[in-house]
């Protein structure tokens, strides 16, 4: 191929890849624009889980392009040894060397999968704010059982302050997932998961299922809410003034199979919660799903 | 009578209806053209009863290469779908039918294209390789042929009648079970993998038998080629791995059709149960597929290198490590389902332990080629994309493999560029390489090198573009599956610029198409020896296209690389034997495997529709048929000496 071809070609596809990127900045890459503790400690196992593999994947390349150039066959000075097949120094630096990035990066992900294990409580000053979420037939459903207030397809808190959501679902497996705050989390049926986040910053951040769960599923987004702690006090207060009741048949209307907007209820009754993760113990589930 | 049938399954939307009517007017094309042209008789005479291996080789990629251009359109629907919906109810597909195609995207390119085309390459090339005559048992590969290819009949049937899972390519429960999808699509995708994995069960059990049974005297095992090393692997794999996916289906089959509750919400039905179970299987199923293509390209960088596979024990050791951890790495699919920081500590770190094998094989080769004479053919272009690729995809998937990076990355289209990238650069380009290196063994002409580059860099181009954009949005919290994506979040251009990228991709596949036609009319041009590219294994020692029974004279095996050896020996002025033919005992063809997939289609179908009567017919006709073969012991004919002379002779004139 023509050199001044390949200048162009590299060219365009520099401007290309620049304009896409200008087009993007107005936008948030989530999983790097961490606001919260957890994100920004797997922002950063992330990053330097990358930075190890490039130590070996770096070489391979250079090597890679290097050999095939060098003995390419129209290089006839180049060395030729077509029957050198094996050098048991050189084979051993093969399993060596990956073998050592690997002992590293097990090391990392002992240590990391311990620190980051969903279930553990942060380690940050303040009483944790429990949110029961369920995952319903297309939106969620998140529980104050400490106010005795829900939300539907919006969850609010109180920034810098330690938040435990437990989680389920009364509806097929979804992933709870707020990226810039942390990772995520199955929702499932007749059983509790657990997530402990936190925010560091007031602000909007985008909450979703990563799990597909039928026909609604796009649908299932929500806004979580950071607020400061006046501002969430204020929105309590207000929900709890709207009046609105979470009663069991409330709770069947709202958990038929269909997408919603976001909603808020006062009064939710403490047994709601425990009653949606036990109801798939007993036959009368069966009943009830065909409402 | 007809069960659940009614005339509804028939009645879909406007682009159902086009699928629909795709597929009936394909169908009918390819009857009409058969009847025009009365090759009727010979298609069924010489190639669909046929038990020769080269034959089912070549009908099992013709089978990958039409469910391809099905798997294909569906992607082009998916992609384009997601670059016009902005907003819901925006695209042109309504969001169940998204569902249906991106569950069937998934099931025909893993199951109906890559697994199709692997025994493909593995008929072709085993017995070659290993200097026999036919596999273990011809009977049962032509069956398992047409067991695979009944299952694919069933899936495009959905098209037609009812419709399909619309569930993600796995079938999760509890979205696969009665409760949230009641209709046939899961049935369909239940017995159209039941039956084609029995076939793969079959095959597998075969070409183990094969490669430990068959090979030439004087082929000890380290002196099999590597790619034997990793179809025997590949193969045990099989063996150990797909009894779980049927057990597992039919687990989830007795909750849909007797009421059981293995995996349902209710009654101690648990779906994590189905979870692990199925990648119990689907893990080991990734390296089923990459195993062999690993070893496409030990075969393939030696001969253009010219020179020797550096480092083949620790080849073979690193393919027996692989094999053995990839049944140690299941849960790294769900880390995010909530197990303790031990298990998935413990899963991330077994995952990472692959990677080492992996590097020594890819380290392997760059050796192999260091200090050679590199040709650069197709073949070689193919694998520099797929070093490349492949290892770019290794990156992402050693991240995705330590559990904290994960629950940032699960689910979204990151994950989704990343097995893309291993399934398309460690799997789907080495077929493609091996595609072209093995056609002129196979047909006696090579394929149009000119289009074959086009070809080459149309894919990488489509590839980059279609999967780039994805890990980008992976990182902008984009997950996958969804019919829309809102204005707001910036995602759409990305989801453009991946549509274009498909769009090349399926320029790539035209050109492909095109560089068979070519070659095809230009096969007089083309037309090559026995051993066209130098090669150093026994394939290329015998005629091309091989005769019925593959070797003349079973040869004798020194080394590794005995064909290499064989030309060494004659370079050094070894005057080869005049050779003594014997009579070959050969298998005959037979309609049993065709009636048995037959049966087996109908019982699938009947149990989709519960069509009670149809299904017992069904069961009935494949014991039956099963019996009758058995005991029919005029299976085999005899080729004389005689003939088989002649036969060399007529390719010493040509």
């Amino acid at each position: 191929m023509n050199r001044n071809y390949i200048a162009v070609a590299f060219l365009l596809i520099t401007i290309l890849i620049a304009g896409l990127f200008a087009l993007l900045q107005n936008y948030t890459f989530q999983v790097f624009d961490p606001k919260g503790l957890v994100a920004t400690e797997e922002r950063g196992l992330i990053i330097h889980a990358v930075l190890l593999m490039l130590i070996i994947v770096i070489p391979v390349f250079i090597l890679a392009f290097t050999i095939a150039w060098r003995y390419r066959e129209g290089n006839t000075k180049a060395v030729y040894t077509p029957d050198w097949e094996n050098s048991p120094m050189e084979e051993l630096v093969w399993w060596a060397v990956p073998l050592e990035i690997i002992l590293v990066l097990g090391a990392l992900t002992w240590s990391s999968t311990h620190q980051l294990d969903p279930y553990k409580p942060l380690n940050i000053p303040g009483t944790p704010l429990v949110v029961e979420v369920v995952a319903l037939d297309w939106k969620w459903l998140f529980i104050y059982p400490s106010l005795g207030i829900a939300s539907v397809n919006q969850v609010d808190f109180p920034v810098n302050q330690p938040v435990t959501f437990e989680i389920t679902a009364d509806a097929p497996m979804n992933s709870f997932w707020i990226p810039q705050l942390g990772g995520q989390i199955y929702a499932m049926t007749g059983m509790v998961t657990e997530l402990h986040l936190a925010a560091n910053e007031t602000g909007t951040y985008q909450g979703s299922s990563a799990n597909y769960s039928g026909v609604g599923f796009a649908d299932m987004q929500f806004n979580a809410n950071a607020l400061s702690e006046t501002d969430f006090n204020a929105w309590v207060a207000q929900v709890k003034q709207s009046g609105q009741t979470l009663s069991t048949s409330t709770y069947m209307q709202l958990a038929h199979p269909a997408t919603s907007s976001p909603q808020v209820y006062a009064n939710v009754p403490d047994t709601l919660y425990n009653s949606i993760v036990n109801k798939f113990m007993r036959q009368e589930s069966v009943d009830d799903m065909d409402h | 009578m007809f069960g659940l049938l009614t005339v509804n399954a028939f009645i879909h939307g406007p682009i159902e209806t086009f699928g629909q009517l795709m597929v009936v007017f394909g169908a009918l094309a390819v009857v009409g053209s058969i009847t025009y042209f009365k090759r009727w008789r010979w298609l069924f005479t010489e190639w669909l009863t046929s038990l020769d291996h080269k034959k089912i080789g070549i009908m099992y990629i013709i089978l990958s290469i039409l469910m391809l251009a099905r798997g294909f359109s569906d992607a082009l629907l998916l992609r384009g779908q997601q670059a016009i919906a902005v907003g819901p109810g925006t695209g042109y597909l309504a969001p169940d039918h998204f569902a249906q195609i991106f569950t069937a995207h998934g099931v025909i390119m893993i199951l109906f294209v890559a697994m199709p085309f692997m025994f493909g390459i593995l008929n072709l090339l085993v017995p070659l390789q290993i200097g026999a005559r036919d596999v273990a048992y011809p009977f049962l590969n032509n069956m398992s042929f047409w067991l695979t290819a009944a299952g694919g009949m069933l899936i495009n049937l959905s098209l037609v009648i009812g419709q399909f899972a619309a569930t993600g390519w796995l079938a999760y429960p509890p979205l696969s079970e009665l409760q949230y999808s009641p209709g046939v699509g899961v049935d369909y995708y239940i017995w159209a993998i039941q039956i084609a994995g029995i076939g793969t069960l079959l095959s597998g059990i075969n070409f183990l038998v094969t490669i430990i049974k068959m090979r030439a005297p004087g082929m000890t095992l380290m002196r099999m080629p590597i790619f034997i090393w990793t179809a025997l692997n590949s193969m045990a794999l099989v063996v150990f791995a797909f009894p779980i996916l049927t057990a597992t289906l039919a687990m989830l089959s007795l909750d849909r059709y007797m009421g059981m509750h293995f995996f349902t919400t209710n009654l101690g039905g648990n779906a994590m149960l189905y979870v692990n179970l199925i990648w119990a299987w689907g893990h080991p199923e990734v390296y089923i597929l990459a195993l062999p293509a690993f070893g496409i390209f030990s075969e393939i960088v030696p001969v253009f290198a010219q020179k020797r596979l550096f480092g083949y024990t620790s080849m073979v050791v690193a393919t027996i490590a692989i094999a053995f951890f990839s049944f140690m790495v299941w849960v790294h699919h769900f880390f995010t389902m909530g197990a303790g920081a031990d298990v998935n500590a413990f899963f991330g770190i077994m995952t990472m332990v692959i990677a080492i094998p992996t590097g020594v094989k890819i380290f392997n080769w760059l050796f192999t080629m260091f200090r050679g004479r590199i040709i650069f053919t197709t073949p070689m272009l193919w694998f520099m994309g797929f070093l490349v690729t492949f290892t770019i995809g290794g990156m992402a998937g050693v991240l995705m493999a330590i559990p904290g990076a994960d629950f940032e990355l699960h689910n979204s289209l990151f994950l989704v560029a990343h097995f893309h990238t291993m399934i398309i650069g460690g799997v789907l380009f080495n077929f493609f390489a091996a595609l072209t290196y093995w056609f002129p063994k196979v047909f006696g002409f090579t394929l149009n090198e000119r289009l074959g580059k086009w070809a080459f860099w149309l894919w990488i181009i489509g590839y980059s573009l279609a999967f780039i954009p994805l890990y980008v949005l992976g990182i902008m919290g984009a997950t996958r599956r969804l019919d829309y994506v809102d204005a707001s979040s910036g995602w759409h251009i990305l989801f453009v610029v991946a549509a274009v990228g498909a769009c090349v991709v399926a320029a790539a596949l035209l050109c492909q198409a095109l560089q068979l036609i070519v070659s095809i009319k230009q096969r007089n041009h083309h037309c090559v020896g026995n051993d066209p590219w130098n090669g150093r294994t026994l394939e290329w020692a015998t005629h091309s296209p091989p005769p019925v029974y593959n070797f003349a004279v079973i040869p004798y095996v020194h080394g590794r690389d005995a064909f290499w050896m064989q030309k060494e020996a004659v370079a050094k002025g070894h005057v080869p034997t005049e050779p003594k033919y014997e009579d070959i005992e050969m298998p005959k063809n037979t309609y049993a495997g065709l009636f048995i997939a037959g049966f087996a289609f109908a019982f699938g179908f009947a149990f989709v529709w519960h069509i009670w009567w149809l299904a017992i017919v069904g069961l009935v006709g494949v014991v039956l048929t099963i019996i009758i073969r058995s005991f029919n012991e005029n299976t085999e004919y005899t080729i004389t000496a005689a003939e088989v002379a002649a036969t060399e002779r007529s390719y010493k004139t040509v």
